[in-house]
């Protein structure tokens, strides 16, 4: 069958090496999900902003390593702790040739709130902006609410709108449905739009009028192909030039086949086990007699010390993930120096731990996973349960589908979850407001802390760093508060993923640790 | 007829009341559909304002009645995930499944119907033996099994058709279609033939059983013995009389097909509504689950009553039977 499968390929790559396309200057992507909508306004989603950065570009620009760089605008300084100038690139215009101004950018700022029916809000970026005012044609001023070090990442997101081609009658100016349909659909980005059936391609153009460097593709289209077995097949048929998140099982595949290519981007993407820590009887776990075992520090080392991460990344996740000791990657800014590696596995440790912590003989547990929401998910809760029983700690999974799964765990019914948890802003201040602060829902920390860790001294740091705009000082502050939670072990980070793309040879795309795939990133070698 | 076809009527009505209360209360008793939808990095507070702004916040009861009055008026709700009215995302996919449905059934029917005659004409021929296990095959491989065979074999190994997606494709108002283009057929071939093959084993089965069970009728002795040919005999007392059956199961097929050509849509990418019904069933966007099975439910009880109709036109029997 191996051998069959090898001949089958290198005939494969014969014929595809054969019959070579002629319009060369076209890519076809097919990408694992589609856009809910070409609105860039209309719904935070990984998706959506992709294919926003196409045709549109935000005033600042995280590059692959989830760094802020200039885009439109090519400097900027912060006048106050609120108050923060951008001064725009000269000579920029949108795709139908108008000049970029800063009304442009008042315009983009001020439609965020008026989008209607948007399932998450692009507010989510806008609520620390008091108000956003032109000073002169190249020159906008944003004033926050209080001092607001994120600024800058946030409005990474706001891709900049052209106000002559996106006003009209309804408040927000054009509709979601009308730039849908491609109407006012205008932006500074390297493509412009063609067209886009739902369900099936979207097609953008070059834009003849790019400021920057010209991209190399005529045309690209975006193919919707949510099967990953069938965007392989199609790769393989040379339907496909490229494909998004290759199945971890055939990237051998891919590797050994010279007619392709495989690349990978910097890790990004966290893999992390939650752990309940609130003074109840948790639901799941069992010979405890009605404590909770969790909440001793002890117990949760031990859980960390049992998993063997390095084996998850080599038989799980094929080789494409990184062992985290983290919550974000060592390169991210505010990361703890002192968790840059992932810890050692260590059984004999982590059951002297547990016989410590007063659980000779362990204790039974019920560990919740998704089922097709991450990279192989169900399988490393699996494999986490068989290392968690070895030492004495007697694991069940329980695997649902996704919604299933988001459901539970928004009412806490699990004393152990795996989940994931992707850092857009490159900062660790958006990953610990998110999931180590105290949960609190009027103000709106640790949304994501389905543990519920909570430590005061952690919760003091970083709110002082939420409003520390010296970026030395921030630093420090977020370095400690991130090692205080590696060291409570609040959260169990398991890995990194990788994200991975699979393409025929001949090109090669500028993976990003953010997953986007943008078509200005994939170039032909020689 | 027509307090027949009232009956009939009455009884979609009631199936559609039913089944949107299902499928209403097991998408709510599921999970909440904003914990998919909403960004990971939102407040609880900003979670609530869509939850209210959906009108989640609602007692499953109240949402239900809301829909159903807005249904009553042709309303049936915008997708939550892009805000879109559902019935038109639907409308807007279904032509792509049609074209896909009524060629893989069109292939069904021609390969079907005369291989189940010469495996009912000739039992014990080798041939007609071949036949028959070929259509167990036929239907008991798995469907997205065939579909990667065939792209296996036709995409990748011999690179002669596309794996994917629908081609050059003809607008004709706001229907789009890719039967009128060359480059559309390639597209579709692959599609048709993975969701075909079943069916046309299926017809063979059909065919095969209703000629064995026509043959020994008084009937085809009597018209042999008159001494008419073969090829009348085949074509008027034996085609006619086992179309029935095989108008039954085809009819059938082909509402099965158009409401759930989900897995085929899924491994060859076509943009039809099979590819969203599962889409949205995994983003929990119950507007367009709940629209989509309404509008099957009504299109599945139109077309058996359509079959009904035909089967009367050409069997008297029938038509007496609805009459008592």
């Amino acid at each position: 069958m191996r051998f069959l499968q090898a001949k089958l390929m290198t005939t494969v790559a014969a014929v595809i090496l054969g019959t070579m396309p002629l319009s060369a200057a076209d890519l076809t992507i097919g990408v694992k999900s589609e856009p809910s909508s070409l609105d860039p306004q209309f719904h935070v989603l990984a998706t959506n902003m992709q294919v926003a950065f196409t045709m549109f570009e935000p005033l600042v620009m995280m590059d692959a390593e989830v760094v802020p760089q200039p885009a439109l605008a090519d400097s900027w300084e912060n006048v106050s702790p609120t108050e923060w100038l951008f001064h725009l690139r000269d000579g920029v215009t949108f795709s139908d040739g108008s000049p970029l101004t800063a009304e442009d950018v008042v315009f983009t700022f001020e439609r965020v709130a008026k989008v209607p029916n948007s399932p998450t809000s692009f507010t989510l970026f806008t609520r620390q902006i008091e108000k956003v005012e032109a000073v002169d044609d190249q020159t906008v001023r944003i004033t926050t609410l209080r001092p607001h070090p994120l600024l800058l990442t946030d409005i990474t997101s706001i891709p900049i709108m052209s106000k002559a081609a996106a006003s009209g009658p309804a408040p927000e100016g054009k509709t979601t449905t009308e730039l849908n349909r491609g109407e006012g659909l205008i932006g500074t980005g390297p493509f412009t739009f063609v067209s886009w059936q739902k369900g099936a391609d979207l097609v953008v153009a070059r834009n003849p009028n790019y400021w920057g460097n010209a991209p190399e593709w005529d045309q690209v289209i975006f193919r919707p192909m949510t099967n990953p077995a069938a965007r392989a097949a199609a790769l393989l048929a040379g339907d496909i030039d490229l494909m998004e998140d290759p199945p971890t099982a055939n990237l051998d595949d891919f590797k050994n086949n010279p007619a392709f290519t495989v690349e990978q981007a910097p890790a990004g993407r966290v893999i992390y086990i939650a752990l309940d820590q609130q003074d109840r009887q948790s639901p799941g776990i069992g010979g405890a007699e009605g404590a909770n075992p969790l909440t001793d520090k002890r117990v949760r080392e031990a859980l960390s010390l049992a998993i063997d991460r390095e084996g998850i990344v080599s038989r799980v996740m094929g080789g494409v993930a990184v062992a985290a000791g983290d919550m974000i990657p060592s390169t991210f800014f505010g990361s703890s120096p002192d968790h840059a590696t992932a810890p050692k596995v260590d059984v004999e440790k982590a059951r002297a731990l547990l016989a410590e912590a007063g659980y000779p003989d362990g204790f039974t547990i019920t560990l919740g996973t998704p089922n097709g929401r991450y990279v192989n998910d169900a399988r490393i809760a699996q494999t986490v349960a068989a290392m968690w029983s070895r030492i004495g700690v007697t694991t069940e999974v329980n695997a649902a589908a996704p919604p299933v799964f988001f459901k539970n765990r928004d009412e806490l019914q699990y004393s152990a979850y795996l989940g994931s948890w992707g850092n857009s802003t490159g900062e660790n201040l958006t990953t610990l407001n998110a999931q180590a602060s105290t949960f609190n829902r009027e103000q709106g920390t640790g949304t994501a802390n389905g543990g519920r860790y909570s430590n005061p001294e952690v919760d003091a740091l970083i709110t002082l760093a939420n409003a520390t705009m010296d970026d030395d000082q921030r630093k420090a502050l977020l370095e400690q508060a991130d090692g205080m939670v590696m060291n409570d072990y609040g959260i169990l980070p398991l890995h990194f993923e990788v994200p991975v793309w699979a393409m025929r040879n001949g090109i090669t795309i500028d993976g990003r640790a953010d997953q986007y795939t943008l078509p200005q990133g994939v170039v032909s070698v020689e | 007829m027509p307090v027949f076809i009232l009956n009939r009527l009455m009884q979609a009505a009631g199936a559609i009341l039913i089944m949107s209360i299902l499928v209403f209360v097991g998408l709510y008793l599921v999970g909440d559909p904003t914990s998919m939808l909403v960004s990971p990095e939102a407040t609880d507070l900003e979670r609530d304002a869509v939850r209210q702004s959906l009108g989640l916040d609602q007692p499953i009861w109240v949402q239900y009645l809301t829909f159903a009055g807005n249904a009553l008026r042709g309303d049936f709700g915008r997708s939550f995930l892009t805000g879109q009215p559902a019935m038109q995302l639907i409308f807007e996919r279904m032509p792509a499944t049609f074209e896909l449905v009524v060629v893989a059934m069109g292939f069904a029917v021609l390969v079907g119907v005369p291989l189940g005659m010469l495996a009912g004409l000739r039992p014990k021929a080798i041939s007609s033996k071949a036949v028959m296990t070929t259509s167990i095959l036929g239907f008991s491989l798995p469907n997205f099994w065939i579909g990667l065979m065939l792209i296996m074999l036709f995409s990748v190994y011999l690179g002669v058709l596309p794996a994917s997606g629908r081609g050059e494709v003809v607008r004709l108002g706001n229907i789009s279609l890719s039967v009128l283009t060359a480059d559309g057929w390639r597209h579709l071939i692959l599609p048709a033939l993975t969701l075909g093959l079943a069916k046309a084993a299926l017809i063979i089965r059909v065919t095969r059983a209703a000629t064995r069970e026509v043959l020994p009728m008084d009937y085809i002795k009597f018209a042999r013995a008159k001494g008419l040919r073969s090829p009348r005999i085949l074509r008027v007392h034996l085609l006619k009389n086992i179309l029935i059956p095989i108008i039954t199961v085809a009819g059938l097929e082909f509402g099965q097909a158009v409401a759930f050509a989900v897995v085929t849509e899924t491994v060859f990418s076509w943009p039809g509504m099979g590819k969203l019904l599962i889409d949205s069933i995994i983003t929990l966007d119950r507007p367009v689950v709940v629209a989509y099975l309404v509008l099957m439910v009504g299109f599945l009880i139109t077309l058996n009553l359509l079959i009904d109709i035909v089967c009367m036109l050409i069997d008297p029997t029938a038509r007496e039977k609805v009459r008592d």
